[in-house]
């Protein structure tokens, strides 16, 4: 997950080599027994391998050349679907390789105790057990899992998340989770070991890049058991064709039965051997892709889980907001010039280094031309907020100038002897009802007026939401604010609903409300008291900065800690679907035309009229099965970028998106053999196969 | 094709259509739970029947429990009637003093009527008693009839209930099924059809002088009755040997226009009180739509295709003006007697006026194909439609995945369990059929029935496989199937048709009833929609067509090319 991995070409010449190495090594028929389509391939393969020896003294049930060429695109046709697998694999192999050199075993002081001053010994980092208390100073590699007990300290996560900037860990609050393998910039930390050797973070993670830990995910199975039910019934159809043939050649009383080798060659053209072959592929590429979003899913059924969700709570803050509130207006009291209020709210905010403050100083220097000036030259004293008087301000040449929440004001105003203006109480109600935070300014005992700040919601979220409308997602915000304030963010922002003055009861139970009425509900969290929710929620993606305990509540984890990731979550999560889903139909439809090009090349010979049904204009029978099989064997060469990239989900409603796929992967899987096919038949009589 | 044989077609479908909603609404009401209609005069009756037979109403069952109960009376009937047609000889009414039939046969007529196919291997008229007609075969008839339609009810609750074990009660479903739709409907029917001339008697044969002078004996007996609910019932098995082409099992026009009408009469209403029963009738019409959009095409080629002359008749001196009449009855004609064909064999009826021996190569396959789609259009009563419900858990399986969303019906997860059993059900027919086949190609035993040369010698054993594999029970005449080996072959592929359907749709039925239901949204796959009906009934199509083209290539169609090319 280093940057450098991010930015892997779908076909890394390293990966591709190393791919076509273990597309060999997975013909180990223990490997092969798990995919039942490419199985029957293997095993019709192996028994015209047979046919193959046994013509070769011109004997044989056909030309060896023929049984030879059949046998050769066989195997390739297992080689080509255990490529495109080694393909998806490599990938993350290439991932898991950079991941394993931050996993190397180090050395760790083991504390007796847990405080910074006890004594210690040095023990390797993979001797740590869970409840063990370590030491980290500066420059040593954390060695295990863990939470902060003591300390603040920079740490360098890179070698996990591929982000370079340092975090802050911390002792307490939601800061206080560490992951082994990441490095101390500065200062010290006292950690608490909460992994056992080899069940770490990085160990689940390289195991989840390499999809060794990989297990079928619920609609993969579902579609095994389809795809084994369709290679059934077709191997009923061609085992049944012998004895129909020979019954039809004694009719006929002319012609030769069909031979084995044609019957292998057609039922390995109609199993669905594209899909087949490229069902594990798609599986690692999806995980693959949420790991290319830089989001770790614990297990493959959380990445299907994520396209099937119908709720998504959101938090306001980061998600659907920019983080930071910003001043947008100046509403000055009765009798109080606009310029004087920006000239003392700027004022009271030159060293108030919060965005907000920030973001008052900006909006009077863009409104009134109001220069920043130096608080140092102007022999102003600053006075900070704090939690007790609930504003912030400015001493200046005997003037006090202070801005706060409205009641902080007003109690200010009025220990100055003022009062406070009824206009000012209706200027503060109304912000509140836009969906604005109000601060009034107030000069000792005289209240200027209103600075209006406003949550700015984010550029395109909107157009954003209602593509989700359209596919069938609700969206909740999840806000802290009073719910006139969130009312009004909700409006703007255009989500279908919200949770004002959330608290983490009540989040938990609006997540059972949903699924109490069948609802699939997904959800971000990141501090410990978002556990229980993400417990709850069928999707719950944490953020890796998050608690020990929210990650391990949740089943995908966010390394970017950025909320806006749920909806990339859904969209890897649908497209993984519709990758099977498009791909199952394209080859179930790709058998018509192999249909047309097999029977009349196999029958012909009892009932020549059966060439009737040679549409394409195939050259003779053998060129139109070989054919055929190279077509077949192809076709899953062709289609591996599909399954890797995964095909393009734009959100839309079911019956639209049905129709497109339909259209594309039903009809174009109709259509393109017949061209595929006679193509390369073309081909093979310009070779001289004739 | 002339505007009088669309107005034939037409008039046809419009009476059917009519009685979808009524009659499909009556349905409804009777597997409902509160109390079926005409209660105050069937209630005691039914009443008496759960006393006697020990039945607490009330007591709803599991799959499991159901199923058992299936198995069981089912397993009872099939021994009874086995030995009641073992021991013909030493029983009543049996004025033509037949004797016992052989093992292999009896156990292929069993198999038969109690998996509601009524393939016959025998002449009724020849072989029957009227003790074996009335008290083995027509029994069967109801309750295999009554079988069919309680597994679809049982399917229905699973899909609509939620967060629960229970799907009815299989005694319940049976009875009702058979006290108060499937008598009163016979009863009509009976007496319509006797009023058009239909045998009804205990009488011996008669001997009768023909118009030439020669003498003849015309069989007689209880026809009536049992046409009625051959045809109602999707049994098919004919009174007389030649089935419904008999003058005295189906004498006029209109008699055969009533039959008709009873081949697709209850499995085209049962879609609507399928959608009753899940709580949204536009699921039913839908179903049903799916169904009519394969039928109707397949009706017009038929009757185009046998509109046509014979090119096999081509150089003899025969005015072939009225199409291809081989095999067809002069007062039906060619359009009543395709309609017809194609109508038994789109239901899992089986019953004939004409001998689809003698259509057109491809008109012949029409039916063939029909059948080998799984009996699921129209289908039998009940089995058609939870048959149908099968391919529909393939096909919002194979959209859910192309929308990107776990697959879902009527708010109901489809899941791998569900898909599995939707497998069986879907790959059983075609299995038998094509394994049944191949036997019988391989075997002396199988060949020995072939009567015709060339393909159409295989056409005959796959069309009779064809319809024992899917319980139609429709004959391409021609093929002499009472062979030891076609005999258990045939008997094994029935049996596996029926229950390997049956079982798998009541575990669905099982898995569906202890879920959730999801509510609908925009992300929802609509199952009513245009695109999903047209969708499903290309899935049917599809998966039938993978399966059977190669065995068709080689039998009709081939049969169609070299004929077409001389």
């Amino acid at each position: 997950m280093s940057t450098s991995t991010k930015e892997l070409r779908l076909f890394d010449r390293d990966i591709l080599f190393s791919a076509g190495r273990d597309a060999f090594a997975k013909l180990d028929p223990r490997v092969q027994v798990r995919n039942p389509v490419m199985f029957v391939v293997g095993a019709g393969a192996t028994l015209t391998t047979m046919l193959f020896f046994d013509s070769l003294d011109g004997q044989g049930e056909a030309p060896a050349w023929f049984i030879g060429a059949i046998t050769l695109w066989l195997w390739f046709t297992i080689l080509f679907a255990n490529f495109a697998e080694a393909m998806a694999e490599g990938r993350g192999k290439a991932q898991a390789e950079s991941l394993r050199k931050a996993r190397t075993s180090t050395a760790a002081r083991l504390l007796k105790d847990a405080r910074y001053s006890d004594d210690w010994q040095v023990v390797r980092s993979d001797e740590l057990k869970t409840g063990d208390i370590v030491l980290v100073e500066t420059d040593w590699i954390i060695p295990a899992d863990g939470e902060v007990v003591e300390g603040v300290a920079s740490v360098d996560e890179s070698a996990v998340t591929g982000e370079s900037a340092p975090v802050i860990r911390e002792s307490g609050g939601d800061r206080s989770s560490v992951t082994g393998g990441t490095k101390v910039l500065s200062d010290w930390l006292v950690i608490r070991v909460t992994s056992q050797p080899g069940e770490s973070f990085l160990d689940h993670m390289i195991a989840m890049v390499e999809g060794a830990a990989r297990q079928k995910t619920p609609n993969e199975v579902a579609l095994t058991i389809l795809l084994a039910a369709m290679t059934i019934v077709f191997l009923l159809a061609t085992v049944t064709l012998l004895p129909f043939s020979l019954f039809s050649v004694q009719a006929a009383g002319a012609g030769k039965p069909i031979t084995v080798t044609t019957l292998v060659a057609l039922l390995v053209c109609l199993i669905p051997t594209t899909i087949g072959g490229l069902l594990s592929a798609i599986g690692i590429a999806g995980m693959d892709r949420m790991l290319q979003a830089n989001v770790l899913a614990m297990s493959g059924r959380a990445v299907e889980a994520a396209g099937d969700v119908d709720v998504l709570l959101l938090d306001k803050t980061g998600t659907i907001t920019l983080g930071n509130r910003q001043a947008t207006a100046f509403v000055p009291a009765p009798g109080v010039d606009v310029k004087e209020l920006a000239d003392a709210a700027q004022l009271s905010s030159l060293s108030d280094e919060t965005p907000e403050g920030r973001s008052i100083v900006v909006l009077a220097k863009k409104s009134f031309n109001l220069r920043e000036r130096d608080i140092e030259t102007l022999g102003a004293r600053f006075v900070p907020f704090s939690a007790r008087t609930r504003m912030s301000g400015v001493d200046i040449q005997g003037l006090r100038i202070r801005k706060g929440s409205a009641d902080a004001i007003e109690k200010f105003v009025q220990n100055e002897g003022g009062s406070f203006p009824e206009a000012i109480r209706r200027s503060v109600d109304m912000i509140s009802k836009q969906g604005g935070t109000p601060l009034v300014v107030a000069e000792g005992s005289n209240t200027l007026g209103v600075i209006q700040l406003k949550d700015v919601v984010k550029g395109g979220i909107r157009e954003r939401f209602g593509e989700l409308r359209r596919a069938g997602i609700k969206t909740v915000m999840i806000t802290g604010d009073n719910p006139l304030t969130a009312a009004a963010i909700a409006a703007e922002a255009g989500v279908d609903d919200f949770l004002a003055e959330a608290t983490p009861e009540n989040k938990l139970a609006l997540i059972r409300k949903y699924q109490d009425q069948g609802r699939l509900v997904a959800m971000t969290g990141d501090g410990t008291n978002d556990a229980p929710a993400l417990a709850q929620a069928d999707v719950a993606v944490a953020m890796n900065s998050g608690t020990q305990a929210a990650k391990e509540a949740a089943n995908l984890i966010d390394l970017d800690s950025n909320p806006t990731k749920l909806l990339e979550v859904v969209r890897v999560g649908k497209q993984m679907l519709i990758t099977r889903g498009a791909l199952t139909t394209f080859s179930t439809a790709n058998d018509v035309a192999k249909y047309f090009a097999i029977i009349p090349a196999a029958f012909a010979s009892a009932y020549p009229q059966l060439n009737a049904l040679n549409v394409m204009g195939l050259a003779n029978p053998s060129s139109a099965i070989l054919a055929a099989v190279i077509f077949n064997a192809l076709i899953i060469v062709a289609l591996i970028p599909v399954a890797l990239r995964g095909v393009e989900y734009r959100p839309d409603s079911a019956d639209n998106l049905l129709r497109r796929h339909l259209l594309i992967y039903g009809l174009g899987g109709v259509a393109a053999p017949f061209l595929g096919i006679k193509i390369i038949d073309m081909i093979l009589a310009a070779g001289g196969i004739a | 094709m002339s505007g009088q044989d669309f107005a034939q077609i037409g008039f046809y479908l419009l009476v059917l259509l009519a009685a979808v909603k009524p009659l499909g609404a009556y349905a409804a009401r009777v597997y409902s739970d509160g109390n079926p209609p005409f209660d105050w005069v069937l209630g005691p009756v039914e009443r008496i029947i759960y006393r006697a037979g020990g039945v607490t109403a009330k007591a709803e069952m599991t799959w499991k429990q159901y199923a058992f109960a299936l198995l069981a009376f089912n397993g009872a009937g099939f021994l009874a009637l086995y030995f009641s047609l073992r021991l013909q000889g030493l029983l009543p009414f049996n004025p033509r003093g037949f004797v016992g039939i052989e093992p292999h046969r009896a156990f292929n007529i069993t198999a038969s009527f109690v998996t509601n196919t009524n393939w016959q291997n025998y002449g009724g008229e020849t072989t029957l008693s009227y003790f074996s007609q009335m008290v083995g075969l027509t029994v069967q008839n109801f309750v295999s009839a009554a079988t069919g339609m309680a597994v679809l009810a049982a399917l229905a609750r699973g899909i609509a209930r939620r967060g629960t074990e229970m799907i009815g009660n299989f005694w319940v479903d049976l009875t009702r099924t058979t006290l108060h739709i499937l008598l009163p409907l016979s009863a009509m029917l009976t007496i319509a059809l006797v009023s058009q001339g239909v045998v009804q008697n205990l009488s011996d044969y008669r001997p009768a002088t023909t118009l030439e002078g020669g003498q003849e004996l015309l069989p007689m007996g209880p026809a009536a009755s049992q046409i009625a609910i051959k045809q109602l019932g999707t049994n098919g098995g004919g009174f007389f040997n030649v089935n419904s082409a008999h003058p005295l099992e189906n004498p006029t026009p209109v008699s055969n226009l009533l039959q008709m009408l009873a081949i697709l009469l209850i499995p085209t209403a049962l879609c609507y009180t399928f959608g009753r029963m899940v709580g949204d009738v536009r699921q039913g019409w839908a179903l049903l739509a799916a169904m009519a959009l394969v039928f109707v095409p397949c009706v017009l080629v038929t009757v185009w295709l046998e509109s046509g002359a014979n090119p096999t008749l081509a150089d003899l001196p025969i005015d072939q003006g009225l199409g291809n009449m081989e095999g067809k009855e002069t007062r039906f004609g060619v359009v009543n007697s395709a309609l017809w064909g194609v109508s038994t064999t789109a239901a899992s009826n089986g019953s004939v006026n004409s001998m689809h021996d003698s259509f057109t190569p491809l008109g012949g396959l029409v039916p063939m194909f029909l059948m080998q789609l799984g009996e699921v259009v129209f289908g039998g009563v009940g089995s058609g439609l939870y048959g149908m419900l099968m391919f529909v858990i393939f096909s919002v399986f194979l959209a859910g995945l192309m929308v990107g969303r776990t697959p879902e019906y009527l708010g109901k997860k489809v899941e791998a369990f569900e898909v599995k059993m939707a497998s069986i059900a879907v790959l059983t027919p075609p299995a038998v059929v094509l394994l049944g086949a191949a036997i019988a190609t391989a075997t002396p035993d199988g060949l020995s029935g072939v009567q015709e040369a060339g393909p159409h010698g295989l056409s005959e054993i796959l069309y009779a496989f064809s319809s024992m594999g899917n319980n139609n029970g429709s004959a391409f005449a021609g093929y002499g199937a009472n062979t030891p080996t076609t005999n258990m072959t045939g008997a094994i592929a029935m049996l596996a048709a029926r229950y390997w359907v049956a079982l798998p749709a009541l575990a669905i039925a099982g898995s569906l009833a202890k879920k959730k239901l999801l509510p609908a949204g925009p992300g929802t796959l609509p199952t009513h929609s245009l695109l999903f009906i047209f969708f499903l009934s290309g899935v049917v199509v599809v998966v039938g067509a993978l399966a059977f083209v190669p065995a068709l290539a080689l039998g009709p169609i081939a049969e169609h090319l070299v004929v077409a090319g001389n």
